[in-house]
């Protein structure tokens, strides 16, 4: 019998695992940002020396690893599995990232969501007795992001006002069954939501109603409500989309506007950065969460935070033959009790 | 909520009514302004330059065809030091519709897919934005040519 499992959707955790170091990369926008002094590594070339976009980006998810390993003072022959992601094709950052680290390797695609995707499998597996030390990573690079979906760098085209902007960023997290650090509670996994958007340039409202649905099951499962965390922030609904969260939840009776945030409007200033709606990529919530909140958790300034981190699942392709966007949201709650 | 499944199409229709009130409606004004003047020099410039190839002796095909081979060049030579785009963000549809725009599209798309080598990369993409342009602007002319040779010859 599942005896851990509470409710439709969330896992209780009986030994929670612990949320020991985390590392985060971050590119020179990013770095002009408001959470500028959070980051542990900020470029100042895009590029971080490699020949390609792509490989600038698998560096920064591997060195976004071996930072928080040093930080948690472990060394990588201790990291028995990575799970870990991005949104090139096959992944190949989070691949090659994986082959230089020579960590056992579990690749995720679940787009911006990798992130909780990441830490929920992760979790699991700690809990469930599995391994002692995982480590949950995830990276996205504005300029290998366009030209995955979108048009050439140098072609003069002018963006919507809802289009976003792809974080330059990796985060890495490490999970382990002891020692001192905030904890994994509970993990709610989303089911795959689709409203019928079709507008790539509109991804946080393609996103907004499945971290409504994530959120909602994440409260009815668990019995908890937004009373109950410091911080609830989504990963990359941006200005447009995080309104119609808002909305969305006071809709279905819950008010989450005092503690509600998300990552897309943390990482830049998008008043004088010109990143439109705001921030998005799988990088988006790593680096926020990475950077930012567990920094703030550590210095107990946030002590119960639910991260959702949100996933537009469109490809190019299903774009191109006019399909809606498929959305997808895992929530994973930390503590500091 | 329900899965895609099950959902009709009221709650999708619903719902992108309501996200339709959400979105930002662009700076139109501004934007026009933008597009007006630089579509607007663009083209002055060109005039000039045809005036100028005239005066050099050049008949009005010739100078026509030397004023686009400047400004093809420019459009590719701005797009290469990375100045073209930040006009085409502001600028809109006044910086892509000359035939500038047309330059920056190849040029980016050639720029763009070097990691790829010159043959899958470069040589292939390269008409990965343009070509369009090119198939249906072909296609028109063939249609308004057959056109014009049934109905006014």
């Amino acid at each position: 019998m599942a005896v851990k499992k509470n409710g439709a959707q969330t896992v209780q955790f009986d030994n929670p695992p612990i949320l020991l170091a985390s590392g985060s990369v971050v590119g020179p926008k990013e770095g002009e940002g408001p959470l500028r002094d959070y980051f542990d590594i900020v470029l100042s070339d895009d590029l971080y020396g490699e020949k390609s976009w792509e490989l600038a980006e698998s560096k920064m998810l591997r060195e976004s690893v071996k930072k928080a390993v040093e930080k948690a003072n472990l060394s990588i022959e201790n990291i028995e599995y990575m799970f870990s992601g991005d949104l090139l094709n096959q992944l190949m950052s989070a691949s090659f990232a994986a082959r230089d680290l020579a960590i056992p390797f579990f690749g995720l695609y679940g787009a911006c969501s990798t992130l909780t995707e990441s830490l929920s499998l992760g979790a699991m597996l700690i809990d469930g007795g599995y391994a002692d030390y995982i480590v949950a990573a995830t990276s996205s690079h504005f300029s290998s992001a366009e030209r995955q979906f979108r048009f050439p760098l140098e072609q003069g085209t002018q963006r919507a006002p809802t289009s976003q902007w792809t974080v330059t960023g990796a985060g890495a997290a490490i999970l382990g069954a002891y020692g001192d650090g905030p904890k994994i509670t509970h993990v709610t996994t989303g089911k795959v939501i689709d409203f019928g958007i079709k507008d790539p340039n509109n991804m946080g409202a393609a996103m907004a109603p499945a971290a409504v649905d994530t959120i909602l099951t994440h409260f009815q499962d668990t019995g908890l409500g937004p009373e109950d965390y410091d911080l609830i922030v989504t990963g990359d609904l941006a200005s447009i989309g995080k309104e119609i969260a808002e909305e969305m939840m006071l809709d279905k009776g819950y008010n989450i506007a005092k503690v509600y945030n998300d990552c897309g409007l943390m990482v830049y200033d998008t008043k004088t950065q010109n990143t439109y709606a705001g921030g998005s990529g799988c990088g988006c919530s790593a680096v926020v969460f990475c950077g930012y909140i567990h920094q703030e958790m550590i210095k107990k300034n946030l002590n119960r935070i639910l991260l959702v981190s949100t996933g537009a699942l469109m490809s190019p392709t299903s774009s191109q033959q006019g399909e809606s966007i498929p959305s997808i949201a895992h929530a994973v709650a930390i503590s500091n009790d | 909520m329900e899965n895609k499944k099950l959902s009709n199409l009221d709650i999708e229709q619903e719902y992108n009514q309501y996200v339709e009130q959400k979105i930002p409606k662009p700076a139109y004004l501004k934007n026009i302004l933008w597009a007006f003047s630089v579509g607007g020099s663009i083209c002055v410039l060109g005039q000039l330059l045809i005036n100028f190839f005239k005066s050099m002796g050049f008949h009005q095909e010739d100078a026509s065809t030397a004023a686009v081979i400047v400004l093809v060049f420019m459009g590719a030579f701005f797009t290469g030091i990375g100045v073209y785009d930040e006009l085409g963000k502001r600028a809109g549809a006044g910086s892509i519709v000359p035939i500038t725009g047309f330059a920056n599209s190849i040029v980016s798309s050639a720029m763009e897919y070097k990691r790829e080598g010159f043959v899958l990369g470069v040589a292939a993409k390269m008409f990965s934005i343009a070509g369009p342009v090119l198939v249906y602007g072909f296609g028109t002319s063939v249609l308004v040519g057959l056109i014009y040779f049934f109905l006014f010859r």
